[in-house]
């Protein structure tokens, strides 16, 4: 059973493969996706993150849940040697911490409901859990200069995939004020047990421009798949044990 | 946000996908465009699954002028955009908004690492279950594109 949703400005879909799915276990997950949108939405101004941008929450009274992320984002600042900072726009947004982290949960809210094989696909990143009719999940990265092809298929097991980059940036925009390096790689896939090293790594490399796929290599646990505005593509060592074809 | 000004030439497919897009809003997974690079407006392709071009756009029944769309929430970012009609079609978007990446405060060393790899990509025939891209942006973008043109519209 696979049911899909704009929820955050963007697809998710749920998709259990499990004999005994059960349509009301699915509704409760895009229940909890639409939660962490009204929580953490910096766009809502009912928000609490919104609140904390108008401090009317102080930081030592926020919900557990935005510890949680906060707490992360923290260290995510420090993984990325600053290149992920969820106070870079001049005021606290963490978006980018948010969507792998509500991954996550809803994963493990199916886990803990007994399902086994099923995948989690919030706007292109995502976790795949078993398997699908005895075979694993095969994963295609998206071709970032037509969206009809796939450049590459893995094989997936208990995985989390994420890119980061846009098709937008690598058709006709022409930006002077952009930095150079920014438009140089069109997509940064990042592959790994975790959906938010998977997330945050993917985002903060995307980010590096050319440096991001070193930055990669050197992070234990997850492996990536750059694609520069030439359609050439750059990989970690590690990067083909995902890789069917 | 005038800084971020952006300027792109569509290619008909990107509108069509649009236009598809539109007429699709309700339906849970929306049509994606087919676009490459290097595509320019006389070698556009109209995505597979479109089955009625959208005419609006090749006969154009647009009036002349600029109309700014909605600001929609990428998730990472808003974007905005507004459209350009000259002589009934859509000649020009320009960027009003768009999501920055992450400010950037030091530069990881740049030593070379000879166990990256590199291929030129290749599309890859096979059925997959699940696709990975960023897709957000796009869909952001088609909407206050959307919004933009249906003030256009005469």
């Amino acid at each position: 059973m696979k049911i899909t949703k704009i929820i955050m400005g963007m697809p998710i879909a749920i998709c259990v493969v499990d004999k005994a799915v059960d349509k009301k276990d699915i509704e409760s997950i895009f229940t909890f996706f639409k939660s962490v949108d009204k929580q953490f939405s910096p766009y809502r101004k009912t928000s609490e993150v919104s609140k904390i941008n108008r401090n009317e929450i102080l930081l030592s009274a926020v919900s557990d849940v935005m510890k949680e992320i906060l707490e992360l984002s923290i260290q995510t600042k420090k993984d990325t040697h600053g290149y992920f900072d969820v106070d870079a726009k001049g005021y606290f947004d963490p978006s980018g911490m948010v969507k792998g982290w509500a991954i996550e949960k809803a994963v493990k809210m199916l886990k803990k409901i007994g399902y086994k094989n099923f995948f989690i696909d919030a706007g292109g990143d995502m976790f795949v859990s078993g398997s699908k009719k005895g075979s694993l999940w095969n994963v295609g990265i998206r071709n970032p200069f037509n969206r009809d092809q796939i450049v590459k298929i893995l094989e997936l097991e208990n995985c989390a995939i994420a890119t980061s980059g846009t098709t937008i940036r690598g058709q006709h925009i022409v930006d002077p004020y952009h930095d150079k390096t920014l438009t140089e790689i069109v997509s940064m896939s990042v592959v790994g047990p975790s959906v938010i090293d998977a997330d945050r790594f993917a985002t903060a490399a995307f980010a590096m421009g050319r440096d991001g796929i070193s930055f990669i290599e050197s992070q234990e646990g997850v492996e990536g798949y750059m694609i520069d505005k030439h359609g050439m593509a750059t990989y970690t060592s590690g990067f083909t044990n995902y890789v069917l074809s | 946000m005038v800084d971020r000004l952006k300027k792109i030439v569509l290619s008909v497919a990107v509108l069509s996908a649009f236009f598809l897009y539109s007429w699709h809003e309700r339906q849970e997974q929306a049509q994606l465009p087919t676009v490459s690079r290097h595509q320019n407006i006389s070698e556009v392709k109209t995505p597979s699954s479109s089955s009625a071009p959208p005419p609006d756009i090749l006969t154009g029944k647009y009036k002349d002028g600029t109309y700014t769309g909605d600001v929609t929430d990428a998730f990472y970012g808003n974007i905005q955009v507004s459209a350009v009609i000259s002589g009934g079609r859509l000649s020009d978007v320009v960027f009003l908004q768009y999501p920055n990446d992450r400010q950037t405060s030091i530069r990881i060393s740049t030593e070379s690492m000879p166990i990256l790899k590199q291929e030129a990509i290749e599309a890859q025939e096979a059925d997959v279950d699940i696709v990975s891209g960023a897709t957000d942006t796009s869909i952001a973008f088609r909407k206050s594109l959307k919004s933009a043109l249906d003030k256009a519209a005469l």
